[in-house]
């Protein structure tokens, strides 16, 4: 029997499969046990009742979809009433995503929230779909800093932090969070993007820009995460295009400790028990018993010496 | 309620005949292309499923894999799709719908799946089927279908029509037009056999495409069928219609989809003369399961109130109050 289990510091889970924020929903355990899962990552939250922005929400590509949603929410007191209820249900720790306007907000919360029930607590610093030109905490190092402290002060568990691709250096918030108590990052949230459609002249989301998710997005989205890897030391969950054990693999392989599931659960909902099993499989096969032995485990191409060769 | 699939795994249920099975949680199809299904894991309670607690839980909503019986053109804009379904899919009621993975049509592919709303259920011959018109990368994709070609029907899925409790003399109107004729099709199945009398107001462009009379004939409703092209459905003559029929036999309940001024009309006659309704709603969808709320329209809060809330199409709907509905 191949060991899926990762540690995510305090946190351990018995595979490292988790849903993206927003991506899942009470609905999707209609469709498979959730017991399957690593963890539970729910929609984010605010403190308020929000409507999110009008529609039309979604746009298509060939391997990418730009949604622009804007965080619609049912409030913090439906949550602990309701949501983290219905999660209790299941076996896999709870993360709850949240979002708020200021950096105290972020903290108070954080703190409301922290209920029993709940494992831990995502920092959606990332959405790009809240303020005028995508613009949110997570492109700046010290609000980022402020966000992370705020919610660490306020409340007695592990505080993630979800990078954005929209930074100008992902690297320096990567850093700050890490400074600010952050006990792992979620790398990365989706990249703000545009639409428009030629025959009605107008953008394919109302809210003109958006976040581009997706498979097409999992280079870019690699390339972040095996940066932060590189630079922290607190654990990584890779995010962005993963749909399939090979595309998990590739975030394991590069250092990340968990992966996130978003988009893929639109094409195929049952992508993620799919992902798990064939992540036994690919050990099977490979000889690993222990799937956490893959972690980081990416092997650099060997330098070719040109100068040497050249005086053979 | 009809019992849902016991188990989804192929690999330890011989198929059924019609080959139609059901992918959920519980299966997996790493080898897919070699047909070989590997399940993940069994039900609690199953022998097999002793050494591994999870994954028990019965699923109510599935990745249907369906197979293709016909898929003919109706007319010159409108294809019929006839699938052969596992028993989870032939539980889906009027007004609900199925999530299509439809396949790349040339060179294009459709990244996202397609929601449509069920045309008929045959649960005696395994079927479910769909009307649907070719006018996307979806249903390009759809209409390319040959018969034994598999099909990925995700559902059943949303908030079908929620018909009151059968009083003696009920009277059941159906409204649509265009596409909205696929939609309410089965409802006057479900009406009838609940004892309801049964009247459908269909409107098209043309006498050509008007597709679902005979069907809905045969179920046993009335037909009253309106076409540009004769001149008879503008939207005061069918108001004018929908009085005399209430007067000549008091409709208990309105049903509509497929139009936007036909909606407004009912609305405004279904309040005056205190008709209940409902109405099937689409819209473009990412997730399908209320997860994404890609797919939400304005709606208000309750009948007659000027406060708006955005609801689900998906999960909420697709079908809604007739009152609470806003006009687009």
């Amino acid at each position: 029997m191949v060991d899926l289990s990762v540690k995510l510091g305090s946190l351990t889970l018995a595979n490292p499969v988790m849903p993206a924020s927003g991506t899942f929903a009470e609905g999707t355990s209609r469709v498979f046990d959730l017991d399957c899962l690593g963890a539970i990552v729910t929609k984010t939250i605010t403190q308020d009742v929000r409507e999110g922005v009008p529609p039309p929400r979604v746009a298509e590509f060939r391997d990418a979809t730009l949604f622009s949603i804007g965080i619609p929410s049912k409030g913090s007191d439906y949550y602990i009433e309701q949501t983290v209820p219905f999660y209790r249900r299941y076996t896999p720790p709870l993360v709850a995503s949240i979002s708020a306007n200021t950096i105290e907000e972020f903290g108070t919360l954080a703190a409301k929230i922290a209920v029993p029930g709940v494992a831990a607590i995502e920092a959606n610093v990332s959405c790009p779909n809240l303020k005028k030109d995508g613009r949110a905490f997570g492109m700046d190092p010290e609000a980022t800093y402020h966000v992370v402290k705020a919610m660490k002060e306020a409340c007695g568990l592990p505080v993630w932090a979800k990078m954005t691709p929209n930074a100008g250096n992902v690297v320096e918030v990567a850093l700050a969070a890490e400074e600010a108590g952050a006990d792992a990052l979620v790398v990365s949230n989706a990249i703000l993007a545009m639409a428009i459609d030629v025959e009605t002249f107008r953008p394919r989301v109302a809210n003109v820009m958006g976040g581009l998710t997706g498979a097409a997005t999992r280079p870019i989205m690699l390339r972040i995460a095996y940066q932060c890897v590189q630079a922290v030391k607190i654990p990584v969950i890779g995010c962005g295009g993963i749909g399939t054990a090979a595309d998990a693999l590739e975030f394991l392989l590069a250092g990340c400790r968990a992966v996130q599931v978003g988009t893929a659960n639109f094409v195929s909902p049952t992508a993620m028990p799919r992902l798990i099993h064939d992540l036994t499989v690919y050990c099977e096969r490979h000889g690993v018993s222990k799937l956490s032995d893959l972690i980081g485990a990416v092997r650099m191409h060997e330098p070719i010496k040109l100068q040497q060769k050249a005086a053979l | 309620m009809t019992s849902l699939q016991t188990d989804a795994c192929a690999a330890e249920n011989p198929a059924s005949d019609n080959d139609a099975r059901t992918t959920s949680g519980h299966c997996s199809n790493e080898t897919r292309a070699t047909g070989k299904v590997v399940p993940l894991c069994a039900h609690r309670g199953d022998t097999a499923s002793a050494a591994d607690p999870t994954c028990s839980r019965k699923p109510s909503i599935a990745e249907n894999q369906c197979v293709v019986r016909s898929n003919e053109w109706v007319n010159p804009e409108y294809k019929h799709l006839v699938l052969s379904a596992p028993d989870l899919a032939l539980t889906a009621r009027a007004g609900q719908f199925f999530h299509l993975a439809c396949p790349p049509s040339n060179d294009e592919v459709p990244y996202l799946r397609r929601p449509m709303s069920i045309y008929r259920v045959a649960p005696d011959n395994q079927r479910i089927e769909f009307l649907y018109k070719v006018q996307g990368v979806g249903t390009r994709g759809l209409a390319q279908l040959n018969r034994g070609d598999t099909l990925d029907a995700l559902g059943p899925l949303g908030k079908g029509f929620d018909l009151p409790a059968t009083t003696g003399a009920a009277h059941v109107l159906l409204l649509a037009r265009g596409v909205g004729l696929a939609t309410m099709a089965p409802l006057a199945q479900e009406a009838i056999s609940a004892g309801a009398h049964v009247t459908a107001l269909l409107s098209a462009r043309s006498p050509s495409l008007v597709m679902s009379a005979d069907y809905l004939r045969d179920a046993g409703a009335d037909i009253v069928i309106v076409t540009d092209d004769d001149q008879t459905s503008d939207v005061v003559q069918v108001e004018h219609l929908i009085r005399r029929l209430h007067a000549s036999r008091p409709i208990t309940f309105a049903t509509t989809c497929g139009s936007n001024r036909l909606l407004s009309m009912l609305q405004r006659v279904a309040a005056e003369l205190r008709i209940p309704g409902q109405i099937a709603l689409e819209q473009h969808m990412g997730c399908a399961i209320g997860a994404c709320y890609a797919c939400v329209r304005p709606f208000r809060k309750s009948a007659g109130s000027d406060e708006l809330t955005y609801r689900r199409v998906c999960w909420d709907g697709p079908v809604f109050d007739l009152q609470e509905t806003t006009s687009w």
